[in-house]
């Protein structure tokens, strides 16, 4: 498992940044790199459930490999949730976490 | 030789099953052996992959999240688990059934995973390398399982992959 890319797409938030609340700033879904899911798995899910092209889903699917991470959707709380939902019943390794 | 296919998209867009009767009968008997663990064992951490954490920095919300979101996720797996256990013994699968599989596949890679602690790496076949097929060792079974499990997948990614188009007419 590898958690520290090189050159990640965002920082990641220290704990206790962002207590108070910043309604206005959206809400990022991060997939992070695991051993067990197929590449190609990876790559179809995000096709499947963002609607992503196969280039789209494909550069994602290697930004999580290589990177250990790629931010794959953003927007509301609420939509991301339900995005992060929907990733781990596909088995995907996904958390959520303020845009900086 | 490489083994024959097991999962194919045909020509005029079917999601086919060519299984030998003896892998029918370990896939059917699968998702029973997955839902007891679910059910007996809710906390064994090799299910921890299915349920993973939605915040990693927020306690309190990924508390909530769980509390909302977690029964949710449950039906999910159980149901994926059933679409295989039902529709192992089937020639054709539908477009939905085929999802079905390709979720429970990978549900049962995620934990047979997570016991066999696979790695970044390549895993070390050395041990077959050196004749130690006994499926007698659990371990040695469970990694077999496995890579059975893998190749299955990347066939099912395969034949969902590929979307079926109409042969134009004239």
């Amino acid at each position: 498992m590898t958690l520290a890319p090189a050159e990640a797409e965002v920082e990641v938030d220290e704990p206790g940044t962002d207590e108070v609340a910043e309604p206005d700033r959206p809400w990022v879904v991060i997939v992070w790199n695991d051993p067990i899911n197929l590449m190609s798995y990876v790559a179809f899910v995000f096709q499947k459930l963002f609607g992503y092209s196969k280039e789209k889903a494909n550069k994602l699917m290697l930004d999580v490999h290589h990177k250990g991470r790629a931010v794959v959707s953003s927007g509301t709380r609420e939509r991301a949730e339900m995005d992060v939902f929907r990733l781990h019943e596909h088995g995907l390794w996904a958390t959520m976490q303020h845009d900086t | 030789m490489l083994p024959r296919p097991r999962i194919v998209r045909t020509r005029n867009g079917e999601i086919r099953l060519r299984l030998p009767a003896e892998e029918r009968e370990l896939l059917g008997g699968l998702p029973a052996q997955l839902r007891a663990l679910l059910r007996d064992a809710p906390d064994d951490p090799a299910l921890l992959r299915l349920f993973p954490p939605a915040y990693i920095e927020h306690p309190e919300n990924e508390s909530e999240y769980r509390r909302l979101m977690g029964d949710d996720l449950r039906e999910r797996h159980l149901s994926a688990l059933a679409v295989l256990e039902e529709t192992a013994g089937t020639d054709r699968l539908t477009e939905e059934q085929a999802h079905g599989w390709l979720a429970a596949l990978n549900d049962l890679r995620l934990v047979l995973g997570t016991r066999l602690d696979v790695g970044e790496e390549p895993i070390d076949h050395e041990d077959e390398d050196e004749g130690n097929t006994d499926l007698d060792n659990p371990e040695v079974a469970a990694l077999a399982l496995y890579h059975y499990l893998s190749w299955l997948q990347e066939q099912m990614v395969e034949a969902l992959a590929s979307s079926w188009r109409p042969v134009p007419d004239g």
